[in-house]
């Protein structure tokens, strides 16, 4: 018998977090009361009727939701192979698929009635679309960035700072997305009693990855009901980048217990994969405890986290959300790599046939889906999910080509 | 026995509080930290909290952070505290040594080898700050039968029934973290503290030191008449700090200079 077929996916994780061995609560005891208390109020309104019409509510009328299953007609035609759908994540309000989870996580800090959310931010993102959320309440807002990343992605740094919110360059370790998650965590447990941490992805110490891949799971649903809607069967693969891994369970979440749909999570093969400036844990890393949770990350021989490369911000981060961990284990999901050069090439690709600029993060599923789809045959459908529109890695892209806007 | 038990009952049969001093191994350099410890046990320090650095100490304020940095820029790991310990045991065999750090590099060995390593440095517990007792069920096994103590953390926020888990997993004694927040941060609530303190006694016949915002011999005596010892870090770690910022290299100096905290502070606790 099928050992996968047996496993309830909406079963996971158990009381405590756990993905199989990873996930958990891997936190000083001083923020596990903080955790208790989200837990506890996220258990009290997951299932509330009018909490789910709340969030639903504004997903439609402030996010723009449902987004788009597109048929991208020329893209499938000048690969050659299978059928190749995006979705359209980037067309949500702000630009990307983080504004999912900002829009309920920030529906419990409500609750909470607490009046200041922090945020921890990689491409700037997940601090953009936390600032948004926070203007629209009225929460003052403190979006923590490393100072690499605050380099790279300053158009996103700029919207923060028109939204009101505060961004805290991060100096610490690498000065990316992993000390920026470090930084905050220090804040909230400093100041837990007045403020709400809205993590941007599904990692974190438990219960985050669980509400975090509820939030985001509105990509899979209407995936599942576009595509049967649309080509009157689920499809046959889905590719999504990872990062820390939120748009990639989104869209996988709902189609799991569906045997016949093949999953790919893309990873960030940096300099590529055989050269160790990656940022590809599930690909060679190794299991281990970071940001509260235990799941592949990438480390040296004394267990230090080392620092990872990837030409886009929001892949940049040595670990992964525990699911994604126990799902390469379990063998549900394949997870694979692209390189710089792979993505920036799918990223010029996509934007000059279609018409539609990627995120870089979102162009490594692009490269992947490419070569997937010359391999699988015309009948049969891939959807990538595009994560967020490319509008702000331009200052990126054009340094590479050479110029100065 | 434990040399941590054995050390708690000479306190209580002298009537003095202990007094825990936290350093950085490694900070800010190699050959500083044996000297350091010796120079700690010399003017009072009762056990010995060594800081095993980590590239991600979540749970560290911006003082003992630049020191987990100062600590690796050059290298220090979990296997280089091991090795100093033994070496510290050469010319002491009595007083207690535990290791505070996080969980990574303690899995990275894995829990039985890392124990039999520690076992062989003549280590007398340990407290890793990311492994709550909802993690800590097999490592807390596997140290409870080496004989070695697993400490915990106890929180102003710690709900009554996590108070009960830890009373009944910990060993050597309770750590009860004084304050909301990092390591380094704010000020005391004496009144606070003594509630706490208070409440976990009627959980658990072991010792409760304090820790986290004692910085000076008052601080360190209010809240030591209040419990049983006092941990002490941050003031110690910006000490080392500012000397390695001066360009200092002298271990000496690095001596010297921890060594007259300390003795500050004992002499508060037993005058
Ligand atoms: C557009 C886009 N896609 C993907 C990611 C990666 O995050 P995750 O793996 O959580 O989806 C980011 C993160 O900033 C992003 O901005």
């Amino acid at each position: 018998m099928n050992k996968k077929a047996s496993i309830d996916f909406n079963q996971m994780p158990d009381a405590h977090g756990h993905f199989g061995p990873y996930g958990g609560r891997f936190v000083s005891e001083t923020l596990i009361y903080a955790l208790d208390e989200l837990e506890s109020i996220y258990r009290s309104l997951k299932d509330d009727p009018e909490f789910q019409a709340q969030f639903d509510y504004d997903l439609a009328h402030y996010v723009g939701r449902p987004s788009p299953l597109y048929f991208a007609e020329r893209w499938t035609r000048e690969t050659g192979g299978a059928k190749l759908f995006l979705k359209r994540e980037d067309l949500n309000h702000t630009g990307a698929h983080k504004i999912n989870n900002t829009i309920g996580q920030a529906l419990l800090a409500k609750h909470t009635g607490k009046q200041r959310v922090i945020a921890e931010t990689g491409a700037g993102q997940h601090g953009v679309a936390t600032a948004t959320v926070a203007a629209r309440l009225g929460l003052e807002c403190h979006v923590f960035m490393g100072e690499e990343d605050i380099q790279r992605q300053s158009l996103n740094v700029y919207r923060m700072k028109l939204l009101g919110a505060t961004v805290v360059p991060v100096t610490s370790g690498s000065r990316t997305l992993k000390d920026a998650m470090n930084e905050a965590l220090r804040d909230w447990v400093t100041n837990v009693d007045d403020t709400f941490y809205i993590i941007g992805t599904c990692a974190g110490p438990h219960p985050y990855p669980e509400l975090v891949r509820n939030f985001q799971s509105v990509i899979g649903r209407e995936a599942r009901q576009q595509s049967l809607a649309q080509t009157g069967k689920l499809p046959d693969a889905l590719v999504a980048c990872v990062g820390g891994g939120s748009n990639a369970i989104g869209l996988f979440h709902p189609f799991l217990a569906d045997e016949s749909v093949a999953m790919y999570g893309v990873e960030a093969g940096g300099f590529g994969l055989g050269t160790g400036k990656h940022a590809a844990p599930l690909n060679d890393g190794i299991p281990g405890v970071l940001h509260g949770n235990r799941t592949y990350l990438m480390e040296d021989e004394n267990g230090q986290i080392i620092e990872t490369h990837s030409i886009s911000a929001g892949l940049d981060y040595p670990g992964v959300g525990p699911e994604h961990s126990w799902l390469k284990d379990i063998g549900r999901v394949k997870y694979v790599a692209i390189d710089d050069d792979e993505a920036m090439d799918a990223f010029r690709h996509l934007t000059r046939i279609e018409g539609i600029m990627p995120a870089l993060e979102s162009s490594h599923a692009i490269a992947y889906a490419e070569k997937l789809a010359r391999q699988m045959d015309p009948d049969q459908t891939i959807v990538v999910n595009l994560s967020g529109r490319g509008d702000k890695d331009i200052l990126t892209v054009a340094e590479i080509d050479g110029i100065t806007l | 026995m434990n040399r941590i038990k054995q050390r708690f009952e000479v306190l209580k049969q002298q009537g003095r509080k202990a007094l825990i001093p936290y350093v950085v191994l490694g900070d800010p350099a190699a050959d500083v930290t044996l000297p350091v410890m010796h120079a700690l046990v010399e003017n009072g320090a009762d056990i010995l909290e060594l800081g095993v650095p980590f590239s991600d100490p979540t749970a560290e304020g911006p003082v003992i952070q630049k020191a987990h940095e100062r600590a690796l820029a050059h290298g220090s790991s979990l296997r280089d505290a091991l090795t100093l310990v033994k070496q510290f045991r050469e010319t002491n065999a009595t007083t207690p040594v535990i290791l505070m750090g996080y969980a990574n590099p303690i899995e990275r060995l894995g829990y039985q080898h890392f124990i039999e390593l520690a076992l062989d440095a003549g280590i007398d517990g340990v407290l890793t700050v990311d492994l709550p007792p909802e993690e800590a069920g097999e490592f807390n096994q596997q140290l409870g039968e080496a004989g070695m103590e697993n400490i915990f953390l106890l929180a102003p926020t710690s709900s009554d029934k996590r108070q009960k888990m830890v009373a009944e997993m910990a060993g050597g004694f309770i750590y009860y973290v004084s304050l909301k927040g990092v390591t380094g941060a704010g000020n005391l609530d004496v009144v606070s503290v003594k509630q706490h303190v208070d409440h976990i006694r009627t959980l658990t016949d072991l010792p409760v030191c304090v820790g986290f915002g004692i910085k000076d011999g008052a601080s360190a005596r209010a809240v030591a008449d209040l419990s049983d010892g006092v941990v002490v870090g941050s003031v110690l770690v910006s000490k080392m700090a500012e000397l390695a910022a001066r360009g200092e290299t002298s271990p000496q100096t690095f001596s010297k200079a921890v060594s007259s905290l300390v003795a500050e502070m004992r002499d508060a606790l037993d005058n």
